[in-house]
């Protein structure tokens, strides 16, 4: 690690200026990706604003089919929230799968978004259910928000403050780890909303993205057979040590259907 | 008295230590004045050495020294173990430089150090070292290492073997497979693995101007094997110069046999810098780059059978990756602890291995838990299990008909295995198992969409290394008898020093059992020394399941010179003549009569000599003993793992796994099965998960930390079914054969026959390990093409 200045702004607002000001420094939420990059001298922050004492930023609250998660609320906490559990209880699911007990502890929501690790969960709900993303600018729609490989909308400087996300009739998340990491190797989250199905691939390709084909036939048919021949192009697909392209193209017609049952409770 | 102490469940006494962080590893020992080191590494996988320019680096603030191979000319670092080739030459030992002279022989060699007032300040230092290199191209496939053509990585090796070596009786076993009514043929690969000890490794060195001695604490399983490597063969110092204390270790696995360079080379930086500790702890980077890695054989197997199913010859042809240098004992694995096991549980009459081991430019390959006999046990339970297929015999069976059942017995490979019941621990582990519920299981999982299989594997080990002039005769270089000393305290208490060493295994307490046991005392009276050289007076450390049956004989050799002596003491106590003196329960008796005196009581005498025959016997009580074994022990067992695949995803997941294991006599049953269940989890680990890469072209490691190496967790095993059936050993009074390697050893054959059977109905025999869901998932795809 090289040395960094470390400031504990106690607002989301307060941090917001701090990042203005730093503008080689980074924030830091539960520092499960970042603190490890720059104990590897990956990253060389020059200051690090602990978003751990912006109180303004942790906390799960409700509002009629919506929920909103603060975006410094671990993984943890979400996991045992008895109003996501009871809402939208894949979420819930989800953020109980991610990592080990112990990181769970410490990584928070809005670090996993920020940070869009090709193999995270969070995006795949996030864009799964068409969350929100609030920042201390503006509002950022979940379909607007993945850009790309650790590519976010975000401008330098910005902050997530929170991410509202919409009920389902029916959601799930299916996740075939990585035998290394436990990171998804493909994940997949399916949700069955007010507007139609929506299906989500995470690990899969550099960034986490939706399957039209597979929504459309599950919007005709809510059920695993319909996607059972439908088919993700292998060419835009990772290839790695664990899962050449091929290999997680197939997962995906897998893990959907499987989604798809575990979200029709069989 | 009391309850006997062999065979009960005591609790481990160092649980308290370890579970509530009070443990001392190296990393927690600061000393005054402390300075720190980094290692410049190689980014290459070869290359010459064209310049170092330290001068910017040595400006950095707080930077004390900068030293590269140009500095520290010392001897090499020693291969502790000689192999004569087929030829009846030497091995090729090309020198192993501390820090690195002219060329880099893998990615991760040590360049240069860094001595610092603070880790950071020699991280940032070490970054500033400008180091020009030429790369090579790099010999990265084993297969391609001999190859017409391919580079050499050494001047003194220049086809890249280190040699050819074989065992066995070539003829008769040719001429047993031309009246073959069968023949088995398999293609094996055993994979490469890296060790990952929870505590990386760690050194601590310091030299003391004032006596001109060297203090070295370092995470090792062998300290007066360090100190002797270092002294004599590297650094040129006096043994008795040099105390090397190895504290509490977090695992071992092997990895911590050797000597290796960033120990040798801290020792001499702080008499360099003026005396001065400097500490070294590796980063998880550093381990997956500068461990000696393990495993990592190609083979060629072949098993000619009559037609009945009796076993006629085993014949084998084995390359095996030394990796850039010779580590301590790399020369022996594929040799010695490997091919001698290849009779496994069987009389096969005609056994010949032959093993060329190759230089590569990848990190150094040693022991890594079982060392030679996992590989071993692969290819024998592989290769029967698959010709009991082939010949569509049960594999229980056919096992059956080929076990050794007259003991003692001499295989064609030089070993001769003093005891065993292998029909029991195979019929025990079918009965523990539920073999005969299987088909109903099986049915069950197919309902689900689910393949079961059931695989068997029956392993033998050779442990308890090792007869020192066996061992010799075979071309080691040290002796392999072990140390121990057992100090009654004038108030009867005891401490026990041992040259063995515990990293994980317990010997403070499995040991304390034996010592309280045979004296009649409370365990708590016992306290047992390990890993230092300046109080333990030798010892040649802990691997090859050799602490208890070499150690654990030698304390025992010393309490029965501490018994002989107590009783002199006791005899002149009670004016009775020494031959009626009997000692049990802690109580030295005149034998029909009432007259006795307790150890203490005696013990007090030694000490307090007022009433004692000072003429006669010197006062005190303290022994010691080396005890150098007469032969190997043999632990064996059976193994039956079953499985069930997923055969959308490939996923493998182990349901049921049974070990029925003959360690002979068992001290404490607890710590046995925790044994047993971290070595059948490295063995799982091996079979599913585990697998180290390196990019072929650049020899770059693709699998260089956790997010790529694939480590077994708690989630990937079955709570385990374990037994034991005892066969004592017959040549260590406590009748103990050694349990540490075992799960290693047997699991990965057992998985991996499990898995071939469950995928049978796609006609695949074979699988590389690990069996990872795209592995099985592209070899089922692959059939179902063939099939289409
Ligand atoms: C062993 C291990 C296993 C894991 N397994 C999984 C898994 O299975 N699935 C999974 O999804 N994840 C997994 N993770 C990742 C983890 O769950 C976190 O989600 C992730 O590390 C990021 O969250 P964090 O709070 O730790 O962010 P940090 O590491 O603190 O920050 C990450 C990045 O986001 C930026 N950032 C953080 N907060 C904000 C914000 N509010 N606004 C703007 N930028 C911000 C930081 O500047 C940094 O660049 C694992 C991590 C570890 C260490």
């Amino acid at each position: 690690m090289y040395a960094f200045t470390y400031h504990r702004p106690a607002s989301a607002a307060d941090a917001a200026a701090l990042a203005l000001k730093h503008t080689d420094g980074k924030i830091l939420a539960g520092g499960q990706s970042l603190v490890q990059a720059m104990k590897l001298r990956l990253a060389s922050p020059s200051d690090i604003i602990d978003l751990g004492t912006a109180k303004d930023l942790v906390g799960i609250s409700q509002k009629g089919n919506q929920i909103t998660i603060g975006a410094m609320t671990r993984h943890a906490a979400v996991e045992q929230s008895a109003e996501v559990k009871q809402l939208i209880p894949a979420l819930a699911d989800l953020a109980g799968g991610i990592g080990d007990r112990q990181v769970r502890h410490m990584g928070t929501l809005g670090g996993a978004l920020a940070n869009n690790d090709p193999a995270a969960c969070y995006p795949a709900a996030v864009l799964g259910l068409g969350a929100t993303i609030q920042t201390n600018k503006r509002t950022i729609a979940a379909d607007d928000f993945f850009k790309g490989l650790y590519e976010t909308a975000l401008e330098s400087s910005e902050i997530i403050t929170a991410v509202t996300f919409p009920a389902a009739k029916r959601a799930a998340y299916i996740k075939f780890k990585n035998p290394a990491s436990r990171f998804a190797l493909v994940g997949v989250f399916v949700a069955q909303m007010d507007q139609g199905v929506r299906l989500a691939v995470t690990g899969a390709a550099s960034c986490v993205f939706r399957v039209p084909e597979m929504e459309k036939a599950l919007g005709a048919a809510f059920t695993p057979e319909s996607i059972a021949k439908i088919h993700v192009s292998a060419d835009d697909l990772n290839s790695d040590l664990h899962a050449a392209a091929d290999y997680r193209a197939h997962l995906i017609t897998v893990m959907a259907k499987r989604a798809v049952s575990k979200a029709l409770g069989q | 008295m009391n309850a006997p102490l062999i065979g009960a469940r005591v609790a481990r006494k160092e649980d308290y230590r370890f579970l509530t962080g009070a443990g001392q590893y190296t990393d927690d020992v600061n000393l005054p004045h402390q300075t720190y080191a980094a290692f410049v590494r190689s980014p290459h996988a070869h290359a010459k050495l064209k310049r170092i320019q330290t001068s910017k680096a040595k400006q950095h603030p707080g930077v004390l020294a900068i030293f590269t191979g140009e500095d520290m000319q010392v001897g090499s670092l020693p291969c502790g173990w000689l192999i004569t080739d087929v030829h009846g030459q030497p091995m090729k030992e090309p020198p192993h430089p501390p820090l690195a002279q002219g060329k880099v022989r893998h990615v991760g060699d040590q360049v240069a150090v860094v001595i610092a007032e603070t880790l950071s300040a020699a991280r940032d230092a070490a970054e500033l070292v400008e180091v020009e290199y030429e790369v090579l191209p790099a010999v990265i496939d084993m297969a391609k290492a001999t190859a017409a053509g391919a580079p050499a990585i050494h001047d003194a090796a220049p086809d890249n073997t280190c040699y050819v070596w074989a065992l066995g009786d070539q003829s008769a076993c040719d001429e047993a497979f031309k009246k073959a009514a069968h023949v088995t043929r398999l293609n094996l690969v055993n994979n490469r693995l890296i060790p990952n000890a929870i505590e990386p490794r760690a050194v601590n060195g310091s030299y003391s101007r004032g006596d001109d001695s060297y203090t070295l604490y370092v995470s090792s399983q062998n300290p007066h094997v360090e100190r002797l490597l270092m002294t004599a063969f590297v650094l040129g110092l006096p043994e008795h110069k040099v105390r090397v204390v190895a504290p509490d270790v977090g695992g071992g696995f092997g990895s911590k046999i050797y000597l290796y360079a960033e120990d040798v080379v801290v020792t001499w930086a702080s008499k360099q810098i003026g005396g001065r500790p400097v500490k070294w702890t590796g980063d998880r980077s550093e381990s997956f780059l500068s461990d000696a890695h393990g495993r990592d054989h190609i083979t060629q197997a072949e098993l000619a059978l009559d037609k009945d199913g009796k076993f006629l010859a085993l014949r084998v042809h084995t390359t095996a990756n030394m990796g850039a240098y010779l580590s301590t004992f790399a020369s022996c694995i594929p040799t010695i602890l490997y091919a001698t096991l290849l009779a496994g549980q069987y009389a096969t009459p005609a056994i010949y291995c032959e093993v060329k081991a190759v230089f590569t430019n990848t990190a150094p390959v040693d022991a890594y838990r079982g060392a030679g006999r996992p590989e071993a046990a692969y290819v024998v339970e592989r290769i029967v299990e698959t010709a009991a297929r082939e010949l569509k015999i049960d594999p229980a069976e056919l096992r059956r008909r080929n076990f050794v059942r007259n003991f003692p017995y001499q295989t064609p490979v030089a070993l001769t295995y003093d005891t065993g019941d292998f029909q029991a621990t195979l019929d025990g582990a079918i009965q523990l198992s539920d073999v005969a519920g299987f088909a109903q299981r099986r049915k069950a999982s197919e309902a689900a969409g689910k393949l079961r299989g059931l695989g068997y594997a029956a392993y033998i080990e050779a442990c308890g290394l090792a007869p020192s002039n066996i061992a010799g005769a075979l071309g080691a270089r040290a002796g392999l008898f072990e140390a121990g000393e057992v100090r009654v305290h004038p108030t009867g208490s005891v401490t026990v020093f041992t040259g063995s060493h515990s990293h994980g295994q317990g010997h403070e307490t499995t040991f304390a059992q034996v010592v309280a046991d045979r004296l009649g005392m409370p365990i708590e009276n016992v306290d047992i020394v390990h890993g230092d050289t300046s109080k333990v007076v030798f010892g040649m450390g802990t691997y090859g399941s050799r602490s208890l049956s070499v150690g654990g004989t030698a304390i025992v050799k010393a309490l029965d010179k501490i018994i002989a002596k107590g009783k002199k003491i006791a005899a002149h106590l009670m004016e009775a003549a020494e031959a009626d003196i009997d000692y049990d329960s802690g109580v030295f008796k005149v034998s029909g009569t009432d007259k006795q005196k307790t150890f203490g009581e005696v013990a007090f005498a030694a000490y307090v000599p007022h009433n004692y025959p000072l003429d006669k016997l010197e006062p005190g009580l303290n022994e010691n003993a080396f005890y150098d074994p007469t032969n190997f022990t043999y632990p064996s067992g059976t193994y039956i793992c079953e499985v069930e695949v997923d055969p959308d995803t490939g996923t493998v997941r182990v349901d049921r796994f049974t070990a029925v294991d003959d360690f002979g006599k068992i001290v404490n049953p607890m710590i046995v099965e925790g044994q047993v269940h971290g070595g059948v989890t490295q063995g799982i680990g091996q079979a599913l998960l585990e697998g180290c890469h390196y990019d072929t072209e650049t020899g770059q490691l693709i699998t260089g930390s956790f997010m790529d190496y694939a480590m077994p967790r708690a989630e990937d095993v079955p709570s385990y079914a374990l037994a034991t059936r005892e066969t004592p050993c017959t040549h260590n009074p406590l009748g103990v054969k050694g349990c540490g390697e075992a799960g290693a050893i047997g699991a990965p054959a057992a998985l991996m026959n499990a898995i071939t059977d469950a995928l049978s109905i796609y006609g695949i025999q074979d699988l590389p390990m690990p069996a990872s869901p795209q592995t099985v998932w592209k070899a089922i795809r692959a059939a179902q093409q063939k099939a289409a």
